[in-house]
């Protein structure tokens, strides 16, 4: 922590010689970004279009290291009062950010003081909600979002008589699904990446079952987390036993199990609609989409989106920042909320269309026929009609990565048979709860 | 009698001191008392409300049962790493001192993974021990062993374990052989004339006069398996699964830097700086009087 605000503090030497030589140059917008490539090439493309396009403002895009790396060293710069003006920030961190005060400059300000008008109707209800307040107004940019669904491998569904071209929908059909394909020959016929994400999180919002109180945290910082009920405990249940027997694989926390799909050594996973580009690249066999099951005797809604957003960031917490400087991150989000930005993004890399006029196009441009599966995490994050409820709009928790690392710790303690499903959620919630109720204190005040 | 250097004036002497002084200042002191000030605040991640909370902190992490098997798992670690690497080095060394052929290039060659940085040793293991891309991994699910360090805690550690300690094998083996060459020969023909075997030899006559270098190598490694073992442990199991591989120092930095709780991170920092500075107090002054220099 020590060295990096050392490290801030050379950079802003370096900086404050920079302003003399400055004049008559375009204001710089620093955007933090964490995609590795091919996608951060993508994106750092966009910033490069929005530079040519017009002479007053210069993005200067630059990677600093994973999602939750980039969130902490975001933080660190904001605390040495050199913060990016625009960085990009997991879905995880969303609460985090809401709670975080005068660090951050919310949308719906920035683009009111700029005059900058973008149509947020337009936009998918999940991605909306996620990033709004309880009130509909926007907090962050919505940009790169995803969503979890089923990557199966349809040769391995042959070998084993499975019908390839019909996944089973519920949890039922997918237990014995898994049983022929282990009888066929299969060493791991599930897993799962983002254990928490896909299967907590997406897990509650598919089944209609709280993950928190206060609507999944949206109405308050008193938010308690619901995960020890008797649906989210049957289906970790189910997972352990189907561990044991040998029909599923834990395949390790984030996105550790990614790589097991694709190399052919897991039939089905369940994973971020976002890994779609990895498996075209490398799989070599015939696969397949599909939604995320459902248990028999629930009706699914919507899944929720997973991704990052752009978040506005003041300079520091005894610093701030000129109307041009403002002024630009308004423009820069407005070219990055034209369809055809979003078209592109959404066709060239796996990403959700973030606006539905966006996705109609592309779907009347036949691009869903051309490439089946690539329409199902979008018809996933709208079923149910749109209707959200308050358990599927999204997640608002405040220290919500370690919340995270807390529920995958304690999936692992029961993968080990140390403990129970049930206990593992009730140690889940009970030490998630500490994190809540800390940064409920922390944050009263600002 | 001892020759002293006498100083004109206090001015030079200090004058020499001073970039050492500065070193410890700026990179030991200060850390250290921004450390002992941040545990007793509590503030939000971006730094824009804090409030003193006194002892709270560090009543919060001695009481949280996550802290206590993460001294567990130091303790384990820690005194694991130091008997696996001093022991192999102490054996490794003995071979390398009797004269074999091509000894220097075994001695290279042993010397070698000291040069291999923290991360890049955990990757190596990795790639020899994850138990479907390894070559050993998958060998030993062959042999009908479920090997998964991913999901079993007890192996995740053991590869820790190893990894950290084959590390430090190759310090311990330079100190080791400096040792052995530095004792007398002729101590060791008495013994053999009066009719020692090899192995009486070693325990009677080499291995006490090694002490002084193996008391120096015990400190080393438990301080080496304490602090710079962060990148082995980050790089192959991230203190997981559960949190099984998780050590005092892996915690600090997850609390700190992943979670953003500054003053349980900077209390836990306080704690592990207690505990070190009490074992080497321990060492020095219980363990070095049975040392015979």
């Amino acid at each position: 922590m020590f060295r990096r605000t050392m490290m801030a503090g050379a950079v802003a030497l370096g900086l404050a010689a920079a302003p003399a030589m400055a004049q008559q140059q375009p204001v710089e917008i620093q955007f933090w970004h964490g995609l590795t490539q091919p996608l951060g090439g993508m994106l750092e493309g966009f910033a490069n279009e929005f530079n040519q396009s017009q002479n007053r403002f210069r993005v200067v895009a630059s990677f600093r290291g994973s999602y939750p790396e980039t969130m902490v060293a975001a933080i660190a710069a904001f605390r040495a009062g050199q913060a990016p003006h625009v960085v990009q920030m997991f879905e995880v961190g969303t609460g985090t950010m809401m709670a975080a005060g005068r660090a951050i400059k919310p949308l719906h300000e920035l683009l009111a003081e700029n005059n900058v008008q973008i149509d947020f109707n337009d936009y998918l209800p999940a991605v909306r909600g996620y990033y709004s307040l309880a009130d509909g107004r926007m907090m962050s940019m919505p940009f790169n979002s995803s969503t979890a669904v089923v990557f199966y491998n349809k040769d391995a569904f042959r070998r084993a008589n499975l019908n390839p071209d019909s996944f089973p929908e519920t949890w039922e059909g997918l237990e014995q699904a898994a049983r022929a394909l282990r009888a066929g020959g299969s060493t791991c016929p599930m897993t799962t990446a983002w254990p928490t994400w896909v299967q907590v999180e997406q897990f509650s919002a598919i089944h209609n079952v709280p993950l928190a109180s206060q609507g999944n945290g949206f109405g308050g910082l008193n938010a308690e987390l619901r995960i020890n009920n008797p649906a989210m405990v049957r289906h970790l249940d189910n997972l352990v036993r189907w561990q044991r027997e040998g029909l599923f694989r834990y395949g390790g926390r984030d996105g550790a199990a990614d790589a097991l799909f694709p190399s052919g050594e897991c039939a089905i996973i369940f994973a971020s609609s976002g890994l779609r580009a990895r498996i075209q690249r490398e799989a070599q066999f015939q696969w397949g989409v599909a939604m995320l099951p459902y248990y028999q005797g629930t009706t699914p809604i919507n899944s929720i989106i997973g991704g990052a957003s752009f978040w506005t960031m003041n300079r520091g917490p005894n610093a701030s920042r000129s109307a041009d400087e403002f002024r630009g991150v308004a423009e820069f989000f407005r070219f990055l909320a034209q369809p055809e930005i979003v078209r592109r993004w959404h066709v060239d890399t796996g990403f959700l269309p973030v606006r539905q006029s966006v996705f109609q196009a592309v779907e009347q441009s036949g691009f869903y026929n051309q490439n089946p599966g690539a329409d199902i995490p979008i018809r996933q994050l709208l079923r149910g009609g749109g209707q959200m409820t308050e358990n599927s709009m999204g997640i608002r928790l405040g220290g919500f990565v370690e919340i995270r690392t807390i529920i995958q710790e304690e999936m692992e303690r029961a993968f080990q048979g140390q403990q129970t499903a049930e206990q593992a959620l009730n140690n889940a919630v009970q030490r998630g709860n500490v994190v809540l109720r800390n940064f409920e204190r922390q944050n009263r005040g600002s | 009698m001892r020759k002293k250097v006498i100083f004109k004036g206090v001015a030079l002497p200090y004058l020499l001191l001073m970039p050492q002084l500065l070193v410890t200042a700026v990179f030991f002191f200060w850390p250290a008392g921004q450390a002992i000030y941040g545990s007793f605040l509590r503030e939000d991640a971006f730094g824009l409300s804090r409030e003193f909370v006194g002892f709270e902190n560090f009543q919060d992490v001695l009481s949280d049962p996550n802290y206590l098997s993460a001294v567990w798992n130091t303790v384990v670690f820690s005194s694991s790493v130091a008997v696996i690497a001093l022991g192999a080095a102490l054996f490794l060394a003995v071979q390398a001192d009797k004269a074999i052929r091509g000894a220097d290039a075994y001695k290279t060659m042993l010397i070698w993974p000291y040069a291999v940085a923290p991360a890049v040793a955990a990757v190596l293991w990795l790639f020899m021990f994850h138990p479907q891309i390894g070559l050993f991994g998958k060998l030993i699910n062959g042999m009908g062993i479920r090997w998964d360090y991913k999901v079993n805690g007890d192996q995740a550690m053991l590869l820790v374990i190893l990894a950290a300690a084959w590390k430090q094998v190759s310090y311990n083996f330079i100190f080791f052989l400096a040792g052995l060459q530095s004792i007398p020969r002729s101590v060791l023909e008495a013994a053999a004339i009066d009719g020692a075997r090899p192995v009486r030899r070693f325990w009677t006559v080499i291995f006490p006069l090694l002490a002084p270098t193996s008391f120096f190598l015990l400190v080393v490694n438990i301080v080496y398996a304490f602090f710079d073992t962060f990148g082995i442990i980050h790089a192959l199991t991230q203190g997981g699964p559960g949190k099984a591989t998780e050590t005092l120092i892996y915690k600090v930095y997850v609390d700190g830097v992943q979670n953003l709780n500054f003053g349980a991170s900077a209390a836990q920092s306080v704690v592990l700086m207690a505990i070190v500075i009490a074992l080497t107090a321990i060492q020095f002054r219980f363990i070095e009087r049975k040392v015979h220099y």
